[in-house]
């Protein structure tokens, strides 16, 4: 719909790759997940890994405050103006699925505001297994479960653990304190996901989100290509 | 005139964003004014008959062409509260987006040309209806509807409410939503000057203490 010339120098309606003025737009990567998994502490991760070589802006869902995007400010991991919090109505999955104008509408004005961006990271509400993102919205999408949380996630499936781009089993410091069975997560996920990416991070030790942040920049060497 | 048309528009599912809007029953609930279905309908009916009369009569008069400058103005001056202002716009532009995308139309993209931050959503409304082959009747049918459902739908989520017992209430306003609707279209129909500024004092005042709230389900 960008190349129609009744539509120049509006803006873009949802998945078009193109601003208004023909620039492309940013990689957006949405990430989603279970309730206290770490979705927002990888976001915080990611953006302090990837800062210095990219431009990047974050949107966050929030299911009723702004307590994300302040937790994103308060540790300072990108200026203030390179957040924004997008609110859900009780329902954090229909703001990325179902009806996702408001997102859009944070995406660029986010470009508008502080772009040209590489990428912006779009941070879900902390939902349930059910929850993906629309197409129309991001381009690729990570779902973030944790060892603590059962290390039965991977085998129930559900759209977010069988088909996001990449699945992160974060907390895997945590596993042998929960009980928590590593090796059959990772075959179960295997067995739910094909060849579908999956990694294992521990945010608070060793390389950290060091893995996620390589799949992130393969993304967006794909993108830019 | 597409029955069909109107129906998708009307879609409580149209994907432009008034999910995350209680249209001032958060703040309601809160304060203990609704805590039940009885009190829902007295909401409801109060709304209906003040901004929603006001905001069916604007989409009714942009459905029927009217200049939508103009319109923009009107609904500025019976749109009191700023923070009821900017809702309306966000939700403007949302449908603005929605509705290029479903019924593409020179109007349309006209209307965003001329307000990029958007301009109230049922000046947008009447000009998706337009675009989407309906008439002023149709558009403010439309507004009536969501005025009475987005309160309605956001109760059953904040106090739990049984939801066919929220949906009845919907039922039972319908002929007085019917009324509205043909009130606020036959006002579009003498002009802009002509259009209804009945207003609801208490809700452009919860509106501006809810914009304020640090915690909130709703964005308005």
């Amino acid at each position: 719909m960008h190349l129609d010339h009744d539509h120049t120098h509006l803006t873009a309606v949802s998945a078009d790759a193109r601003r208004p003025d023909g620039s492309r737009r940013a990689l957006r990567i949405g990430l989603g997940g279970p309730v206290g998994s770490g979705k927002t502490a990888t976001v915080a991760a990611l953006c302090r890994e990837l800062r210095d070589r990219l431009s990047l802006a974050v949107v966050t869902n929030d299911i009723y405050t702004r307590e994300d995007a302040e937790f994103l400010l308060r540790n300072a991991v990108l200026p203030p103006e390179r957040i924004q919090a997008v609110e859900t109505g009780a329902c954090p999955h229909t703001a990325i699925r179902d009806d996702i104008s408001a997102n859009l509408e944070a995406v660029e004005d986010l470009e508008d505001a502080v772009g040209p961006l590489d990428l912006i990271l779009v941070e879900s509400g902390g939902d349930n297994l059910t929850a993906t993102f629309s197409r129309g919205l991001v381009d690729a999408q990570i779902f973030v479960i944790d060892v603590a949380g059962g290390d039965d996630i991977p085998r129930k499936g559900g759209p977010g653990v069988t088909t996001a781009d990449l699945l992160v089993v974060n907390k895997t410091d945590l596993a042998p304190y929960v009980g928590s069975d590593l090796e059959r997560m990772a075959r179960d996920a295997k067995e739910q996901r094909g060849d579908l990416p999956v990694l294992f991070t521990s945010l608070t030790s060793g390389v950290g989100v060091a893995p996620v942040a390589g799949w992130v920049r393969e993304r967006l060497a794909d993108w830019t290509a | 005139m597409s029955r069909a048309a109107l129906l998708v528009l009307a879609d409580g599912r149209f994907p432009a964003g008034g999910h995350a809007h209680s249209g001032g029953a958060e703040a309601a609930v809160k304060a203990g004014r609704i805590r039940n279905a009885a009190e829902l309908a007295a909401f409801c009916r109060g709304r209906l008959h003040t901004t929603g009369l006001t905001s069916a009569a604007l989409a009714a008069a942009a459905a029927l062409g009217l200049d939508v400058r103009a319109l923009d103005d009107a609904a500025d001056a019976r749109t009191p509260s700023p923070a009821l202002r900017a809702a309306a716009r966000r939700l403007g532009r949302q449908m603005a987006r929605a509705a290029r995308s479903t019924w593409p139309s020179p109007e349309l993209d006209a209307l965003v040309r001329a307000f990029p931050r958007g301009t109230h959503q049922p000046v947008v409304l009447g000009v998706a209806a337009r675009a989407a082959g309906l008439g002023p009747e149709e558009a403010a049918h439309c507004v009536a509807y969501e005025t009475v459902s987005g309160p309605a739908t956001a109760t059953v989520r904040l106090l739990g409410l049984d939801p066919f017992e929220a949906t009845g209430v919907l039922a039972r306003l319908a002929p007085e939503m019917d009324q509205v609707a043909a009130r606020a279209a036959t006002a579009a129909r003498e002009g802009v000057d002509a259009l209804p500024a009945d207003s609801a004092p208490l809700l452009d005042i919860t509106a501006e203490q809810h914009a304020a709230w640090p915690v909130r389900l709703f964005a308005s």
